[in-house]
């Protein structure tokens, strides 16, 4: 039971911190801003995470099992490639209008501030649950026939890499629709532009 | 050799379409005179025997250890005798049945020729079609292109001592098929932290991701029973080609097929999501003394 009380706290910690470093930014939040809007000490704070970067790693380990947990769920699924392209596209959709924070983390925190992340989360150390299932999408999509073999970094690069500005545009409100009326046109051109030819 | 009886085993080497690459490479066993001494030849193309070609294929004797090279094609004949009736009519009494070589386990290379037709004594690849179905429980198979010398020298050391051999389920020796080729190899270092060898023949790097190398898949002891006693293929940097397993020869032997850069075939037992996982993060990592030559290595830096 303590464990669970622990665990909740723990996950409490993510969520605020979530929010928090999305909005403000990593440097503009303080641990304190974190304990008090938590219900916590400033020192209890410290039993959970034993500073404001190994937290900053910590969510980026959170985000990737979260995604990494999804795409497994598509990747073995029945569906076939063009299938799971728009249901990939989907939950990063979905995720993007429920779980905001977790894109705009990933985006403005991971991806901007990597000074933060070099020591221990460099490479595929604290994202490796989500790219290893891109991998696999990858790896079946080629073994399959549907897909054509080309670097995998390429292909993923234009998956990832399209999928992240539309959300940044979408978080900008630069999008005249809302984000749902873009998933089949982008399932159908990333579908286009990996099928094999 | 200590031996079980005083008896000496008779031994028949018999052939169907080979290269004869067992027979030389059993002329290599480093205690060859041992084992010939401990058993009377009856026939083999290239050791003195005590009967020849032409009264083998009479069909009128019997031996106890029967050996055959080569992949079986059902028309072919040696003296104008079917090589069928000559296998069937000496396996009927031996007590042990050896294929010595991929082409008599599984067909291996003389298969292409013609592979609906041709097969190994036991198997098709993995498939149950060779001509010894029946006497399937006598066979060894013993598997590679070639054998390894000493793989014949310890399964005729095991009969010759009366010792069961117990064999996987394609018919190859446990004690000689539970490991990989990989098992032992000196460029493991290279393949934990996924160091690639880029250049053919370097002593560096790990021959995995770039040249086709078949170690991690496949069951073999080249690398704890060293060739010639000193070496083994990826020791001298050339690939494994996976020459024991029933696939062999596959196509393309020095590339390693690919899905996106992600290998199409990872270390057997290991799941494809957890072998990227780990290579993942290991390739993550930069070791500068695997990144360097081995020959400006330097204690310290």
């Amino acid at each position: 039971m303590a464990q669970t009380m622990k665990e909740q706290r723990k996950d409490a910690i993510i969520a605020v911190a979530l929010e928090l470093f999305s909005q403000r930014g990593f440097y503009a939040t303080t641990i304190p801003d974190i304990a008090a809007k938590v219900g916590m000490s400033v020192g209890n704070f410290y039993n959970y995470f034993t500073s404001k970067e190994v937290l900053a790693k910590e969510l980026v380990v959170y985000i990737s099992e979260y995604l990494g947990k999804h795409i497994r769920d598509i990747n073995e699924s029945e569906a076939d490639t063009e299938e799971k392209i728009y249901k990939i596209v989907s939950m990063y959709f979905n995720m993007a209008h429920e779980r905001p924070e977790m894109i705009e983390y990933f985006l403005r925190v991971y991806l901007s501030n990597r000074e933060i992340f070099l020591d221990d989360c460099e490479g595929m150390i604290c994202v490796s649950a989500f790219v290893t299932e891109m991998m696999i999408f990858f790896d079946d999509g080629v073994s399959s026939g549907d897909l054509y073999d080309q670097d995998f970094f390429s292909a993923f690069g234009l998956f990832m890499g399209y999928l992240g500005g539309m959300v940044f545009l979408f978080g900008e409100k630069v999008l005249p629709d809302p984000l749902e009326n873009y998933k089949e046109s982008i399932s159908k051109n990333i579908y286009n532009a990996l099928k094999i030819r | 050799m200590p031996l079980k009886s005083d008896k000496k085993l008779t031994l028949l080497w018999l052939q169907g379409l080979t290269c004869n690459g067992n027979s030389h490479s059993f002329l290599n066993l480093s205690y060859l005179a041992d084992v010939l001494l401990a058993c009377d030849i009856l026939y083999h193309p290239s050791l003195p025997s005590l009967q020849t070609l032409e009264t083998i294929s009479t069909c009128k004797l019997e031996c106890d250890v029967l050996i055959f090279e080569g992949t079986f094609d059902p028309l072919m004949q040696r003296n104008n005798v079917m090589v069928g009736k000559l296998l069937r009519h000496y396996a009927q009494k031996a007590r042990h049945i050896i294929a010595v070589g991929s082409c008599a386990s599984f067909g291996g290379m003389f298969k292409a020729s013609a592979p609906q037709r041709n097969s190994g004594l036991v198997f098709n690849e993995t498939a149950h079609e060779g001509p010894l179905l029946q006497y399937q429980e006598k066979v060894i198979n013993l598997s590679g292109c070639p054998i390894h010398p000493e793989w014949l020298g310890y399964t005729l050391s095991m009969i010759l001592q009366e010792k069961k051999i117990l064999v996987d389920s394609l018919h190859r020796p446990i004690e000689l098929y539970s490991y990989l080729a990989h098992h032992g190899c000196t460029r493991n270092e290279y393949f934990e932290w996924k160091v690639d060898s880029k250049k053919f023949g370097e002593k560096e790097g790990c021959l995995y991701y770039e040249q086709g190398c078949r170690a991690p898949m496949t069951h073999a002891s080249c690398n704890k029973i060293l060739w010639n006693d000193v070496s083994s293929k990826t020791r001298s940097g050339t690939p494994c080609f996976g020459c024991t397993e029933p696939d062999f020869p596959r196509a393309n032997f020095f590339r390693t097929k690919t899905n996106m850069s992600i290998p199409d075939e990872v270390p057997v037992g290991i799941s494809k999501r957890s072998y990227l996982t780990v290579a993942g993060i290991a390739k993550t990592f930069h070791i500068k003394r695997l990144e360097e030559k081995l020959i400006d290595y330097k204690t310290a830096d």
